[in-house]
């Protein structure tokens, strides 16, 4: 079962990172979701697998599984669903406002790239 | 007065004079005086005491387990400088208030001075150095503004930059000798480590520490070769300049070598470091004060040189180079400043400060010229005036030093530096006042308002009758010189006296001067010489460094952090998985502990249908609604896994997010194109191949590692396990951990949660405000429509389920705290049963009937849970500390109540909020030029009959 889980994270981490470096937005956001699942999965298992354990207290049950994990994962998943939704908002706002959805910023020269690097005193006082 | 109250009330009196020069400024000035003067007289107030050789204390615990305290103390030695801080303080606010013009923003300077002022008090007055660093840092910003005021020149914003380079260099440095200062001597108290002289000078960290010290204390009081960044900061206005490079600014740095003198002197380290750098700055210093012919240049070289007397003094590690040192520091405030002030008079008056263009002043400016004279005079080191005094007393201490081996090195070298030093001094009176008359001033110059002498004049009188009574000063002298050596020296037999007899000193001064004025006699052509003569710019070098790293770092954040994200991405991943394969190589990871558990059939099936989805979704994820529809079958899978693995409220959270965000995603495809272009060809596809299989790889090899063995360390859980019903009166551990045990970080997650959904509303309020929305507004439609977009089935389903879905929305968060569920689930639930008639209805219809904005909600969730929280203050008992009890309301059962219960309401409407709001902002962006505010609730309803359909009825017609 522990190899299942494994294949199961490394399969989801690889499609993860394959889909963030695609060149577009919203594969990379897939991508992100993606890590976000083999993350999640990863830190749950990290409390070790345990099967009809929940760690809901009953009487006479002597075994547990670890709960730290779970409540660590838990507010990951809601947090996750906000940062996906950020990231979605910014894509959509360079889309709609410039009809691009290419993740990488276009390469520029190094004498446009150097002039607005310097705050405008010290160009004056370059010139001078 | 209490020491805090002395060290604070300048930063709390920085507030005024911004204010205050709203009436006027003249009451900004009044202000400014009494809350320097207030400082003052509060120092004053500890006068007796400290002449009796008293040392007062203020203590205050801040961060006891760093070791920072907000201790102060208050020795001779402090109460000297503190004195010279606020008593020059106290002329220079008077001097600057009829110095500025009428452009000049008074109350800006008099806040920067101020703020400055209380720096410099902290530095002297701390008895804690992490609390001395955190002055000493401040008084570097201050100093900074203050070089800077004079925004609009060129040179003043070039000045403060050279001056902040330079002393918060020194400043980071000195960071780090005080750290392991502390750590040798075990205490950052300073009247601690006073003591552990033995402990500190055997200790291995000894060197490390003095040069970082030293390199502190050299950039702060422009010792070579980093004098270079004083002259530069003369372009500030005359008054920050008397203050900063009389009294204060630079005299931080012999302040500490003074403060720290009992510890790190006497090794042949110190010596040869500070006498040696000590030395040399003041011959060179006060050669290059010749020939500048700016007076302020003049003066900003002789201030070097006489820093670098003062540090050579100090250097010598002898108790009698102490004394003179006390009592150089004094008389050089007192004349230094003096000159400062006259020569911002002659600048007043003059309009010009160069010595080429003066002349002549003697009599135009009577009052000036006495004053300049006298404290001129005193410079030189001419009898009956107090720097003759401590000058012998330099003269006499270099004749015992020997130096790098030679006992004459430091004879001659102090009696080059004497002879320059009168030589400059006699310069600047002659070339000023002396000559004749002339015509071409750029203004006529004449004596000033006594608003501006009488400062300077003040300070002349210390000048003279120290000069003639030198007997006066003495016990104070030797009192201060105390504190310096404190344990580590006996305090010298030698008394401050003009007459010595006919010893060395005498003929090395009588050399000095004489040579001096024959140096002078001989200007014009040496001077021409000088010209001549190549030297090297500080500035250009300090250009050249400053403009290389710039350069430098340009470079290389171009090359690192060109645009390309998905670069940067791919060179993390392939970074980690390097890092982490060699941790794996080297390290040593343990052999299975674990039994696998056993593979069952149902879980086969599961892993099969993520992994397949997970390749179909690699393999045709440029069709990207089928993307959404293989990450609902993940997601699925991942929340089925969770519950197969006793994870229930996992597995409930999971597939609630997972309908949200595929809702979230699907409304984003509403306006991204639908298929991804085919961009990369196959050697990139290869490459991000490979590297997203090895950090796949990486992944599963860890966590297989981690399943198959047992904790190392043991796990807490246990704790959790045992104490979840005890203490937080719930079976659920999970949900107890939340909002309980671990509360505060799940109020920290719901702020967030918060936090993310007011960014996506701001980030869509941006774009409907900008030229996007007519774009939005106007967008045609790619495919054909359905016509009938609010059917009549789901409106129908979705009202009869929405009762019963908010019923399980209650029953999810009431069972919370002890069964699978809680408030995070609920809101999830909550939220997706209002999704749901947006979806069926429209979002108009949908909105026009949402009483509560969701802002509201998601503020007061986060009010909710914070009140919950601070409730428990109310019991005496900390911040979300919970509690319960158990209630029986007949009929009912018995049934439990918990303040947790609270909090986790405020989890739950947080939740309910933020998602509900980024999936409305969203929504808003979607309305159409043609998108019509129905008032009904779907758009075919039989009971209206046809020609009632909105739209419908216009095309039939």
């Amino acid at each position: 079962m522990e190899l299942l889980i494994a294949t199961a994270v490394g399969a989801l981490t690889a499609a993860g990172i394959y889909m963030v470096l695609r060149l577009r937005t919203f594969p990379v956001i897939i991508g992100t979701s993606l890590l976000s699942y083999a993350v999640n999965v990863f830190l749950f298992a990290s409390g070790r697998l345990a099967l009809n354990a929940p760690p809901v207290l009953r009487d006479g049950v002597e075994t547990y599984t670890d709960p730290l994990p779970q409540a660590l994962v838990l507010t990951a998943i809601v947090i996750s669903f906000g940062m996906t939704a950020v990231v979605v908002i910014i894509a959509l706002g360079s889309w709609l406002s410039s009809d691009d959805d290419l993740v990488d910023v276009p390469a520029v020269s190094d004498g446009d790239a150097a002039e607005p690097a310097l705050p405008r005193e010290q160009r004056q006082e370059a010139a001078q | 007065m209490s020491l805090f109250i002395i060290v604070l009330l300048p930063f709390l009196g920085a507030l005024l004079p911004g204010l205050m020069i709203r009436a006027g400024r003249q009451v900004c000035y009044t202000t400014t005086m009494l809350v320097t003067g207030a400082a003052a007289i509060g120092l004053a107030t500890h006068a007796p005491a400290i002449l009796r050789g008293e040392t007062v204390t203020a203590k205050l615990d801040w961060l006891p387990g760093l070791g920072l305290n907000a201790n102060l103390f208050l020795d001779p030695l402090g109460f000297m400088f503190a004195a010279l801080i606020l008593g020059i303080g106290l002329l220079i606010v008077a001097y600057a208030r009829y110095y500025l013009s009428r452009e000049d923003n008074m109350g800006e300077f008099y806040v920067y001075l101020l703020l400055f002022q209380g720096a410099m008090v902290g530095i002297v007055l701390s008895d804690n150095i992490l609390l001395l660093l955190i002055f000493w840092e401040l008084t570097s910003l201050s100093s900074f503004l203050l070089i800077g005021y004079w925004k609009h020149l060129p040179e003043g914003r070039q000045g403060a930059r050279m001056a902040l380079a330079v002393t918060g260099m020194g400043g980071l440095a000195l960071i780090g000798g005080m750290l392991l200062l502390g750590q040798i001597a075990g205490s950052y108290d300073l009247t601690v480590i006073l003591e552990r002289r033995g402990q500190i000078q055997d200790s291995p960290l000894y060197l490390p520490a003095l040069l970082l010290i030293l390199l502190g204390c050299f950039t702060k009081s422009a010792q070579f070769p980093f004098h270079f960044w004083l002259p530069h900061a003369m372009a500030a206005p005359t008054p920050v300049s008397a203050y900063l490079h009389s009294a204060t600014m630079v005299k931080a740095g012999l302040f500490l070598m003074a403060r720290l003198w009992p510890v790190l002197s006497g090794t042949p380290e110190w010596t040869a470091l500070v006498a040696g750098a000590g030395l040399l700055t003041m011959v060179l210093g006060a050669l290059i004060a010749i020939f500048k012919h700016d007076l302020k240049a003049l003066l900003a070289f002789s201030t070097v040189s006489h820093l670098g007397l003062i540090t050579f003094l100090l250097g010598t590690g002898t108790a009698f180079g102490a004394m003179a040192a006390v009592f150089h520091i004094l008389n050089h405030a007192s004349f230094k400043a003096a000159l400062f002030m006259s020569a911002g008079i002659v600048d007043h008056e003059a309009h010009t400060r160069d010595m080429r263009r003066l002349g002549g002043l003697r009599k135009l400016m009577p009052i000036t010229f006495s004053i300049a004279l006298l404290a001129g005079l005193s410079m030189a080191g001419i009898p009956l005036l107090n720097g003759f005094l401590s000058k012998e007393m330099m003269l006499e201490e270099a004749t015992h030093t020997t130096l790098f081996g030679s006992p004459m090195l430091v004879t001659v070298a102090a009696t080059v530096g004497a002879l320059f030093s009168a030589a400059y001094s006699f310069r600047l009176i002659a070339h000023t006042y002396f000559g004749p008359e002339r015509d071409d001033y750029p203004s006529h110059p004449h004596d000033p308002g006594a608003g501006m002498w009488l400062p300077p004049g003040l300070l002349i009188i210390p000048v003279v009758v120290i000069g003639l009574f030198p007997a006066l000063a003495e016990p104070f002298v030797k009192l201060v010189t105390g504190a310096v050596i404190g344990n580590a020296a006996e305090l010298p037999d030698a008394h401050l006296k003009i007459w010595h007899g006919l010893v060395p000193a005498l003929w090395m001064s009588v050399i000095a001067v004489i040579g001096g004025a024959l140096l002078l006699m001989a200007f014009r052509p040496l001077s021409k010489a000088w010209e001549a003569a190549p030297r090297p710019e500080a500035k250009a070098i300090f250009d050249d460094v400053i403009a290389g790293s710039v350069a430098l770092s340009r470079g290389l954040t171009q090359r690192l952090h060109d645009g390309a994200f998905t670069r940067y991405a791919a060179i993390m991943v392939v970074t980690v998985v390097a890092i982490g394969a060699h941790a794996w190589f080297t390290g040593t990871a343990g052999l299975p502990t674990r039994e696998m558990l056993p593979m069952t059939p149902i879980a086969v099936v599961a892993w099969a249908m993520l992994i397949a989805a997970a390749a179909f979704l690699v393999a045709a994820h440029r069709n990207r609604l089928a993307v959404l529809i293989l990450m609902g079958i993940i997601g699925l899978m991942v929340s089925v896994g969770f519950n197969h693995f006793s994870a229930p409220d996992l597995a409930l959270t999971q597939i609630s997010v997972e309908v949200v965000t595929i809702i979230l995603l699907l409304l984003a495809l509403n306006f991204l194109p639908n298929r991804t272009p085919a961009e990369s060809g196959a050697p990139r596809r290869i490459r991000d191949g490979v590297i997203a299989l090895s950090g796949g790889a990486a992944a599963a090899g860890l966590i297989y590692t981690i399943l198959m063995s047992d904790f190392p360390l043991g796990t807490i859980s246990d704790y959790h396990l045992a104490n979840s019903y005890k203490g937080g009166g719930g079976d659920n551990v999970v949900n107890v951990i939340l909002v309980d045990f671990r509360g505060f970080d799940t109020f920290g997650e719901i702020i967030v949660l918060g936090i993310a959904a007011l960014v996506i509303y701001a980030l869509t309020e941006t774009l409907l405000s900008s030229k996007v929305r007519a774009r939005l507004l106007n967008r045609g439609y790619e495919t054909e429509q359905a016509g009938d977009a609010h059917p009549l089935m789901m409106v129908v389903l979705t009202r009869v389920m929405m009762p019963v879905v908010l019923m399980v929305g209650v029953y999810i968060f009431l069972r919370g705290h002890n069964e699978p569920g809680g408030g995070f689930v609920a809101g999830l639930v909550v939220a997706i049963a209002v999704v749901m008639q947006y979806m069926a209805s429209g979002f108009a219809w949908a909105a026009r009937r949402q009483r509560y904005p969701y802002h509201g909600i998601i503020g007061a969730g986060v009010l909710v849970a914070g009140l919950t929280g601070i409730g428990s203050w109310f019991a005496g008992v900390p911040f979300l500390t919970s509690a319960f009890g158990y209630f029986r309301i007949p009929p009912m059962q018995e049934f439990e109540l918990a303040t947790a219960m609270g909090f986790d309401l405020g989890v739950f409407l947080a939740v309910v909020g933020a998602v509900m709001l980024s999936l409305e902002s969203f929504s808003r962006l979607a309305r159409r030029q043609d998108t019509e505010d129905s008032e009904y609730a779907m758009d075919i309803d039989p009971s209206r009959g046809a020609e009632l359909v909105p739209g419908r009825a216009k095309e039939e017609n």
